[in-house]
């Protein structure tokens, strides 16, 4: 599943290729990043690869297909995507590197889930990406976009987004 | 190159949508379960174009935002719930949303009633997404693993809905005055429709043998029923009454839709209805 785990050349290769493709809405941040890419397969003639939507309406999800559809192109002479939601999207599918190039573009990470089947969760508190301060508020858990909210810092006073819990 | 009217003028299965898989269904399974898509996804698509209507007019900016938001989730549950059932019956996911006439549609009639004020909007919204949670509850464990599994997804986005609809309804009950009395107006007005979601399918017999839904529509209906009044009690508010969710809740008569639901239609389908068979 984690492309650095990934023996066959080709699909390595894959992998690399699609840290080009970003996310429109957030452009910081790769489909791989953002754990969008739930699984690539590879062989001489053949690319398959499967995306996960972050959510089920997600505008964005076509443009991302369209991108990862181009990037390929040169991979192989059929190359196929497919959207999934056998294995759900969360946003603790996004890596290490992802929640760093978020918080460098402004957007604090999202917190890591604690799925404790509460139909109501309490929402936490977000790190400021500018000053680090937990002194924040939300000011809306609904952003520009349909996985973002819009917290404030009361410290350094700039509002800024999370990308959502989900 | 003239295309009929009517054609589906895309491929079926559209490229953004899973290919699920709907091999081994039963004849009699795949039509239980395309009714039991149709009921889901038209509550969602006409909740969603109601929460719309908001988007430029809510009474404060950041609830523009708040609601033109859910709108777009829930439009999106239902398009997928469309697709869904697209590739169970061969029909063409927009020709189900905006090709059929009013009395076509299977909403609950609690999504009939207009909008009204933002009182109004919070405490119909509300009936419908606490009901809506204990359906999806009941979904969620179905053996059609697809269903199942957008519905995982979906949970996780209507938790977010929930919550903002029950700190609204806290917000308002809790005031006395104005904000306060007009949710016990809209409560007396809507609670008569609020079971309409649990109405019973038509084969819900198959649907229950099958194990797609967990437990009868009338078990779901009582168990919403528990919650939302612990509630609805907390907040000092008229509770709803014990009675059999409506067998007619979803069905409506051609000479007598509602006025609430009419109107919405015309709108949501004025652009599909201006050039029909065209690809927008």
């Amino acid at each position: 599943m984690s492309p650095t785990v990934a023996v066959r050349p080709l699909e390595s290769a894959v992998w690399a290729a699609l840290e080009d493709v970003h996310d429109p809405e957030i452009p910081a941040v790769s489909v791989v990043d953002l754990g969008v890419v739930g699984r690539v397969e590879a062989a001489p003639g053949r690319v398959r690869v499967e995306l996960l939507p972050t959510f089920v309406g997600c505008p964005a999800l076509e443009v991302m297909r369209g991108a990862v559809e181009d990037r390929l192109r040169d991979f192989a002479d059929e190359v196929e995507v497919e959207v999934s939601f056998a294995q759900p999207w969360t946003s603790d599918r996004i890596t290490p590197r992802g929640r760093e190039r978020l918080r460098h573009s402004g957007f604090a990470p999202p917190p890591r889930l604690v799925d404790d089947g509460r139909l109501l969760p309490l929402l936490p508190v977000a790190e400021c990406p500018y000053c680090g301060s937990r002194n924040t508020t939300l000011e809306n858990a609904f952003g520009p976009t349909q996985c973002r909210a819009i917290y404030h810092c009361t410290d350094c006073r700039q509002p800024f987004e999370q990308f959502k819990l989900v | 190159m003239t295309t009929p009217a009517r054609l589906p003028t895309r491929q079926l299965i559209a490229p953004d949508v899973p290919r699920f898989d709907t091999s081994g269904l039963a004849p009699a399974t795949r039509d239980a379960l395309a009714e039991l898509l149709l009921t889901l996804a038209d509550d969602e698509f006409v909740a969603g174009f109601r929460d719309s209507e908001w988007t430029g007019i809510a009474p404060m900016l950041e609830e523009d935002v708040a609601f033109s938001s859910i709108a777009q989730d829930e439009i999106g549950h239902a398009r997928v719930f469309y697709e869904m059932r697209a590739q169970l019956t061969g029909e063409e996911a927009d020709r189900t949303a905006y090709g059929r006439q009013p009395h076509e549609y299977r909403h609950a009639r609690l999504l009939d009633h207009p909008r009204n004020d933002w009182a109004y909007t919070i405490t119909r919204r509300w009936l419908y997404d606490t009901a809506d949670a204990v359906r999806l509850e009941a979904l969620a464990g179905s053996s059609f693993a697809p269903l199942a599994e957008v519905v995982a997804k979906i949970r996780r986005e209507e938790r977010y809905h929930l919550l903002h609809l029950d700190t609204w309804l806290g917000r308002l009950a809790g005031h006395p005055g104005p904000p306060r009395d007009k949710v016990a107006d809209a409560l007396e007005t809507v609670l008569p429709d609020a079971a309409s979601v649990f109405a019973p399918l038509p084969a819900e017999d198959r649907l229950l043998a099958d194990a797609i839904l967990a437990a009868p529509m009338a078990d779901l209906a009582a168990r919403w029923r528990t919650q939302a009044n612990t509630r609805l009690n907390e907040l000092d508010l008229r509770q709803i009454p014990d009675a059999a969710p409506p067998a007619d809740g979803r069905r409506r008569d051609e000479a007598a839709v509602a006025e609430g639901f009419r109107s919405l239609w015309d709108e949501f389908t004025s652009v599909y209805r201006s050039e029909e068979g065209v690809e927008w």
